[in-house]
């Protein structure tokens, strides 16, 4: 499918940094016209991936996030979110709705949400090289096409 | 991330404010059971009118809130959501532990 526009950024993986990749990823797709509830959706599940990475992905250290997000024909939105962390060992397991391996406050529904607010999901994952974790949605916007 | 909260034997009422996520949560968590524990209160309300965004680790925000007080006899009450939180803490099936509602102006425009 063509790319009509794209956006790459690094970030580091810090909990300050949750809000920032949310909001610059809403922000880059503000060119679409998109309504509340499909910014809200698109930022929750970058909030999710995100989270995900800095918490599990590197637990102990400091690594990097790589989000690359692209507009497509019909305005459909790829949105990739790639660490070089743990890896995941099952990720059919780690996709149940309440499955976590951190316990404490974690809900266990990140994969949850991700997958009910976004059309389609991939996660690509190997223990000890990393996660890429890739959504799709189309974004219908305000002029509802 | 601030929070205002109103304390009586009866009832804590929290005041949540602004984006609730990973990085905010832990702090809103201490001053929550603060009061709870000071207070030890039948209800616990946490009030979402003035929250922007959420994502599952406030679910797990207001799960373990539930968790917290569950043991002291105490019921749990969430209001004021915005509907894109309301979707979440639907997803996450928070009806079956606590009493939640929509933000007022929502039902009225809703209704039209
Ligand atoms: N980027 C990642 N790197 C390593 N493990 C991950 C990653 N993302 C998710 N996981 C694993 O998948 C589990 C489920 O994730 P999730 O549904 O977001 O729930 P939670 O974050 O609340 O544990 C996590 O507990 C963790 O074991
Ligand atoms: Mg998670």
């Amino acid at each position: 499918m063509q790319k009509i526009n794209e956006m790459r950024m690094t970030l580091d993986s810090k909990s300050v940094n949750e809000s920032f990749a949310r909001s610059t990823v809403a922000a880059f797709m503000a060119q679409l016209d998109p309504t509340l509830d499909e910014i809200s959706d698109v930022k929750m599940a970058v909030s999710e991936a995100v989270t995900n990475c800095i918490v599990h992905a590197y637990p102990q250290s400091v690594g990097k996030i790589y989000i690359c997000v692209t507009i497509l024909e019909n305005r459909r939105v790829k949105i990739s979110i790639r660490d070089k962390g743990c890896g995941i060992v099952d990720v059919k397991q780690a996709m149940e709705p309440l499955f976590t391996t951190l316990g404490g406050e974690r809900a266990g529904l990140g994969f949850a949400v991700m997958e009910s607010f976004t059309d389609k999901i991939t996660v690509h994952s190997k223990p000890e090289k990393g996660t890429t974790v890739t959504m799709y949605k189309t974004v219908n916007g305000r002029a509802g096409i | 991330m601030p929070v205002k909260i109103i304390s009586t034997k009866q009832r804590v009422t929290a005041f949540l404010e602004g984006e609730i996520d990973h990085h905010t949560a832990a702090a809103l968590r201490l001053e929550i059971d603060e009061a709870i524990g000071r207070n030890k209160p039948k209800t616990l309300k946490l009030d979402f009118a003035d929250v922007t965004f959420m994502d599952s680790s406030g679910i797990g925000l207001v799960m373990g809130r539930f968790r917290t007080i569950q043991p002291l006899g105490g019921k749990l009450i969430v209001s004021n959501l915005s509907p894109q939180v309301y979707r979440i803490m639907q997803l996450a099936g928070l009806e079956k532990i606590a009493k939640i509602s929509k933000r007022e102006d929502v039902n009225n425009a809703e209704n039209k």
